[in-house]
């Protein structure tokens, strides 16, 4: 099976006046038709900049994708003209932002917003989309869809502002749906609606849906793959179970235990990471890491690890891998 | 003292039918038309050297309870004991005095932080305003302070925006301790932070509290963190308090409806777990303040309420030793 999404060597930066912000740099993967993939770091790690950057929605200037290429269905999208990649857009690659009050526009109603993307991708008219729009409001379980199409945004709770985004989203049956942290506003229960929603119409849709976040626990129930990345690399990409159950980045291992768990005996110490992420306009030469990790060699301050593989559908960015192993196990 | 102690243990807040309501009004006249009822009728205790853990989603009332505590907010109702003096009735110096012993950490550490000072300034003007010291005294003491929270002394010289969350977060707690307070609410002081600053910024509260014997009212959405860091922990729904009892209890064995609800709902970072973990998932949103349902505030999203829930408001009971909950049918939805 071909890959439907392929990212090279991706490498974005912002030319800001305290100098070059290294955001993205070189991350490579790709994902199936179909399938889930959980994107994973702290504010900072180039998450949400290397999904922008595949949508080309980096304002440039201070932006500039420097390098890299990102074939959707077999088409580099960093090589599409403006008007051939607003076609892309919406109908074939969606995205769905985090925070749904300042993603959807405030003078205008929920169902023309909705509608406006049908119209300009489909063609059809008013009256379709108006009858689409509801249909849609409906599969993402709005009560009364027909009458809130009428509604403003303000008119709607987070959690229905959410829903309304995700059906934007879904509007043209794109192949791919990125996800940029669309939970994080909202209440645990609301969380679970919107979980469930996403992983229903997954199933029913057959689209292959990318995961951004900085919740491990959220990424534990909704993918079946995911890429750690920490100061714009990705150091560690595993199977949703091996990279809970045998994690081998020292960061990695780090997050996972400086998380409370609901089931884990109490008076459990969590471990901290120490430090704070690396500034992204003085990286230091070496694994980004090297400053916060108790694994830290000489090597690691010289030279940047690249990935490689540690098992099946593994891989890991990290000089001192061999020592990271049954870690976790040890400490959790 | 025999008005503050419970079961033998010091308590050392108390706080009896809490009531908050913020009134709405219309028109040019400012006609009073409804009120906002943040907080409706709560009470608790806290022992000393406890900490208590105050959770709910946004818009139930866990800030606004810890605002009215501190007298940020002046109650519409209710008593707040704290050593047994009754904060609703003090005034003027009388409030300011025990004031000194309460203090206050913010969940934005971003805006809680006054731009145009020194962090130095930021946290010696608790004691300047107390007059507890002043020049070389002043400085020596932030610099301990600062040296407590984990930073460079030489900081002292520094302003709010060259420094990351976690550490601004460190100058907010250092500015609590400066007056050697025995009460702290924390009001999701690790919300703002990143998952790994979450864990050190929690070490450190843990930490001080130990070596101070501070007693806290820790709120939070993250069940999970407070779960980690409360003795006992307080379910908060629409203005009410739900459920109230010990963390181990509550988190295993949790009889209202919506704790159970709401702890199904939490994501644990566990692919394995998760697969096989059984989710309550509620419907709909919680209804507005303003309008809350008639009988029990829970009715609306309830899955196992009956009629009886539509008419009558539960009393908040103590089913079991420590263990009280405001539900007609409590333990009877379990995940």
């Amino acid at each position: 099976m071909s890959s439907l999404l392929e990212i090279k060597n991706l490498t974005t930066r912002f030319y800001t006046q305290d100098g070059v912000v290294r955001a993205v740099n070189g991350i490579s993967y790709s994902i199936d038709p179909g399938a889930t993939l959980g994107v994973v770091g702290e504010s900072g790690c180039g998450k949400s900049v290397s999904m922008l950057s595949v949508m080309r929605l980096i304002p440039d200037p201070p932006g500039k994708i420097e390098d890299g290429e990102v074939f959707f269905d077999g088409r580099d999208l960093l090589k599409l003209s403006d008007d051939e990649m607003r076609r892309v857009r919406g109908a074939e690659v969606a995205m769905v932002f985090q925070d749904p009050m300042t993603s959807l526009n405030p003078v205008l109603t929920v169902g023309f917003q909705i509608g406006e993307a049908l119209k300009l991708h489909q063609g059809v008219n008013d009256k379709e989309a108006r009858r689409q729009s509801a249909e849609l409001l409906d599969l993402v379980g709005i009560p009364n869809a027909e009458d809130r199409l009428d509604d403003y945004p303000h008119q709607f709770s987070g959690g229905m502002r959410q829903r309304a985004m995700i059906a934007m989203g879904l509007s043209c049956n794109p192949q791919l749906l990125i996800a940029d942290e669309p939970t994080t506003a909202l209440d645990v229960t609301i969380q679970a609606q919107i979980i469930d929603l996403v992983k229903r119409l997954q199933e029913q849709l057959g689209m292959a849906v990318i995961w951004i976040t900085h919740d491990l626990g959220v990424v534990a129930r909704l993918t079946k793959r995911v890429i750690v990345m920490y100061a714009g690399y990705i150091i560690e990409d595993a199977p949703v179970k091996m990279l809970y159950g045998s994690p081998r980045h020292p960061y990695t291992i780090g997050l996972l235990g400086s998380l409370p768990r609901l089931d884990a005996p109490p008076g459990t110490q969590l471990l901290s990471i120490p430090g704070q992420p690396p500034d992204l306009v003085a990286l230091p030469e070496g694994c980004p890491f090297a400053p916060r990790c108790t694994f830290v060699a000489d090597r690691c301050l010289e030279e940047n690890p690249g990935l490689e593989t540690v098992a099946p559908e593994h891989q890991v960015a990290c000089w001192e891998k061999d020592k990271t192993e049954g870690v976790w196990a040890s400490v959790r | 003292m025999s008005a503050n102690t419970e079961n033998g243990r010091d308590v050392l807040l108390k706080i009896t039918g809490l009531k908050k309501y913020f009134p709405i009004t219309r028109g040019v006249f400012q006609r009073h038309v409804g009120d906002i009822k943040a907080v409706d009728g709560v009470s608790f205790g806290i022992h000393r050297g406890e900490t208590l853990g105050l959770v709910g989603e946004s818009g139930c009332g866990k800030s606004t309870t810890g605002r009215t505590i501190l007298q940020l907010y002046r109650p519409t109702a209710g008593e707040i004991y704290l050593d047994g003096v009754n904060l609703a009735d003090l005034k003027g110096s009388k409030l300011q005095h025990m004031r000194r012993r309460m203090q206050m950490i913010f969940q934005d550490p971003y805006a809680s932080l006054n731009p145009r000072m020194t962090v130095g300034s930021i946290i010696g003007e608790p004691l300047e305003i107390y007059k507890m010291a002043k020049g070389d005294d002043k400085k020596r003491r932030v610099e301990e302070l600062l040296r407590l929270v984990g930073m460079n002394p030489y900081f002292a010289s520094r302003y709010p925006h060259e420094f990351s969350g976690g550490q601004r977060q460190r100058i907010g707690v250092a500015r609590a301790l400066a007056l050697q307070p025995d009460f702290m609410v924390c009001d999701e002081p690790i919300a703002a932070l990143d998952v790994s600053i979450q864990a050190q910024v929690v070490n450190l509260l843990e930490e001080l509290q130990e070596r101070f014997n501070l007693t806290y009212l820790f709120i939070a959405h993250d069940l999970s963190m407070v779960r980690h860091i409360s003795d006992r922990v307080a379910v908060m729904y629409l203005g009410k308090i739900v459920e109230l009892t010990d963390r181990n209890t509550l988190y295993t064995s949790p009889l209202h409806p919506y704790t159970v609800a709401l702890l199904s709902a939490v994501p644990i970072p566990d692919p394995v777990i998760e697969e096989q973990r059984q989710r309550i998932i509620l419907e709909g949103d919680v209804p507005s303040p303003a309008n809350p349902p008639k009988g029990c505030n829970f009715n609306t999203r309830c899955p196992v309420a009956q009629d009886t829930c539509f008419e009558v408001e539960p009393e908040f009971e103590e089913i079991e030793p420590g263990h009280w909950v405001a539900c007609f049918f409590s333990g009877s939805l379990s995940a």
